[in-house]
């Protein structure tokens, strides 16, 4: 999945260099909130497992195999922040020491498989919790969730980049269609091995998994006058609530966005193309004499021109949610600074 | 899908591209492959003069060239997707040996081949002539964010240690007679980066106490912020400036 050099044109190499900087930038302020100051050595070493789990190999087909991307297993773990982070810093020493993935290319990969497996991961993982009991053993289930979907939506998205930079008239709704159907096999590969991993921490230290922060049962101490004193385990967590619940709907909201404007709205696209070649029965026979795969004729027939309507909606919800986080922010800076007023 | 990255590509040695400083490097090969990478692809001439840059560039280091090719393999599966770019794409049809093709699609194809081969190859010439403790340096002096250094610094150093620890854990397995076999063993696999996950999360606790116990206030000191020379900076920028003159002439002969 590591996109090489020459891939995608410079303007969207360099576009996708500049999205990755920013959501890496905000990353790295929003970890201290998820970490503090242990964040370069817990971060690090978090890195150097997600580098050594990628190595883990799954079969996907016949003779094939794929490999973890570690996106969701990363998010659930130590939270999505982090997460971006840790993945961040995977690609790039892969790209700069491992020569894997273009230099160019940089901005693309972590793009991604740094931000958009994560945030994908991330939002299902937390849309699933919300249905699922509040439990500690829900966090498996969902981070299996969280796992299938990411592989998927990141293929997705190199699609949509591709249709934007990939200097080729490849049919995006062909490509679309086999790279989302190869990468769902992925994915269920991921999940598997994101949800017994993810089951095998919340056994040993339910404390260290980040998505389960506040499931923990609430401790009842019984005093020796016999009197009972609730205890709640996750104090932190608590303290926190309303902030997280804020950058959860931001972040889990944004994502499911950016999945129906640039995927759901793709198919949309796509079905004049059918409707058209049921129209022209005819004209069919001609064309799949030309082309060698009759798939990619048909997909082709519809002739999507000028700017895919998937990367319009994809980048309206950008601007939308970059707003909303821009307007978020101010008030929830004034808002900090009032009650600073008021505590003193 | 790329797979082990067991060993790092470094090459040990002392040479005119060894010795030149890490930042002056990256910042060189990252303008060589913007150059590769906006040439249009029509100009084929172009892309063999670009890759006999790089051949120079590895002479002078003193790189095999098997040592380049066999850590090629990365490239693979995008080679996959650039041989069936001709057959999938959609323009016009040309005959070749029997098979229907598109124009557009063989361009493509050697588009993304011509590139993508040509920034692997410079990504291995500097992997393989920057040791990872210099690079982070180079990193650091290029103004990327401290934490992030940081982080790949402590990435780099523990990455090592973590996959000894999986390949202990693989040793383990195998030594009472496991084998993965079919998927259902996945799940011994995964539950092994489950415990990897605790073991490797633990480590990075002890790490920051001990980091702690020796002074650590939140930020590394810099070990080394030596200048680089102007030699320096002129040599790395020898081979962007070729290739921005190759660039050019092709532009020109269009």
């Amino acid at each position: 999945m590591h996109v090489p050099d020459g891939f995608l044109n410079a303007p969207t190499s360099i576009a996708t260099g500049a999205a990755a900087a920013t959501v890496v930038g905000i990353a790295l302020r929003k970890a201290r909130d998820e970490l503090d100051e242990r964040t370069a050595p817990l971060a690090g070493l978090t890195a150097a497992f997600v580098f050594a789990v990628q190595m883990l190999n799954f079969p996907v087909g016949v003779g094939t195999s794929g490999h973890l991307m570690g996106g969701a297993l990363a998010a659930v773990l130590v939270g999505p922040w982090t997460g971006v982070l840790c993945l961040s810093v995977v690609l790039i020493v892969q790209g700069l020491l491992f020569a894997d993935g273009g230099l160019t290319a940089l901005g693309t990969n972590i793009t991604l498989m740094g931000i958009v497996t994560v945030a994908v991961g991330w939002a299902a993982t937390r849309a699933a919790l919300a249905v699922l009991p509040r439990r500690p053993s829900s966090v498996p289930p969902a981070a299996a969730m969280g796992a299938l979907l990411s592989v998927p939506a990141a293929a997705a998205v190199f699609v949509m980049l591709f249709a934007v930079g990939g200097e080729a008239s490849l049919p995006s709704g062909g490509l679309m269609v086999s790279m989302l159907g190869w990468h769902s096999v992925i994915g269920i590969g991921e999940a598997v091995i994101t949800a017994v991993a993810v089951s095998a921490v919340v056994a040993v230290r339910p404390d260290l998994v980040y998505a389960a922060r506040g499931l923990q049962p609430v401790l009842q101490l019984k005093q020796a006058d016999g009197s009972i004193v609730t205890v709640n385990a996750a104090t932190g967590a608590t303290a926190t609530g309303r902030r997280r619940g804020v950058r959860d709907l931001l972040l889990g909201g944004g994502a499911v966005a950016l999945v129906l404007a640039g995927v759901v709205s793709f198919f949309a696209t796509g079905n004049p193309d059918g409707l058209e070649y049921v129209a022209g029965e005819e004209g069919f026979l001609k064309t799949a004499r030309d082309h060698l795969f009759g798939d990619f004729a048909l997909a082709d027939y519809g002739g999507v021109g000028g700017i895919p309507v998937g990367l319009v909606g994809v980048l309206g919800v950008l601007v939308t949610v970059g707003l909303g986080v821009l307007v978020f922010r101010g008030l929830g800076r004034s808002r900090r600074s009032t009650s600073e007023v008021t505590d003193r | 899908m790329a797979g082990g990255h067991a060993h790092l590509l470094y090459r040990h040695g002392d040479s005119v591209v060894h010795r030149l400083p890490a930042h002056a490097k990256l910042i060189s090969l990252v303008a060589f492959v913007l150059v590769v990478v906006s040439t249009p692809r029509e100009r084929f001439w172009a892309f063999a003069a670009y890759a006999a840059l790089l051949a120079g560039v590895a002479a002078l280091a003193r790189i095999p060239a098997r040592f380049v090719i066999r850590r090629m393999v990365v490239e693979v599966p995008f080679v996959v997707f650039a041989l069936l770019m001709p057959v999938v794409a959609t323009s016009e049809r040309v005959v070749v040996l029997g098979l229907s093709l598109s124009q557009d699609g063989l361009l493509s194809g050697w588009n993304i081949l011509a590139k993508g081969t040509l920034g692997v190859v410079a990504s291995i010439l500097l992997a393989a002539t920057t040791d990872a403790r210099a690079l982070l340096l180079g990193l650091q002096r290029l103004r990327l964010p401290e934490r992030l250094v940081e982080i790949a610094a402590f990435m780099v150093r523990y990455g090592d240690v973590v996959t000894a620890e999986m390949q202990r854990m693989r040793v383990a397995r195998e030594s009472r007679a496991f084998e993965a076999r079919h998927l259902g063993h996945l799940r011994v696999v995964a539950q092994g980066a489950g415990a990897l996950f605790v073991r490797t999360y633990e480590r990075g606790e002890r790490v920051h106490l001990a980091m702690l116990s020796r002074g650590y206030a939140g930020a590394m000191p810099l070990v080394d912020n030596a200048p680089v020379g102007v030699s320096g900076w002129v040599s790395a920028a020898t081979l962007p400036l070729a290739a921005a003159a190759v660039a050019l002439v092709a532009g020109a002969l269009a």
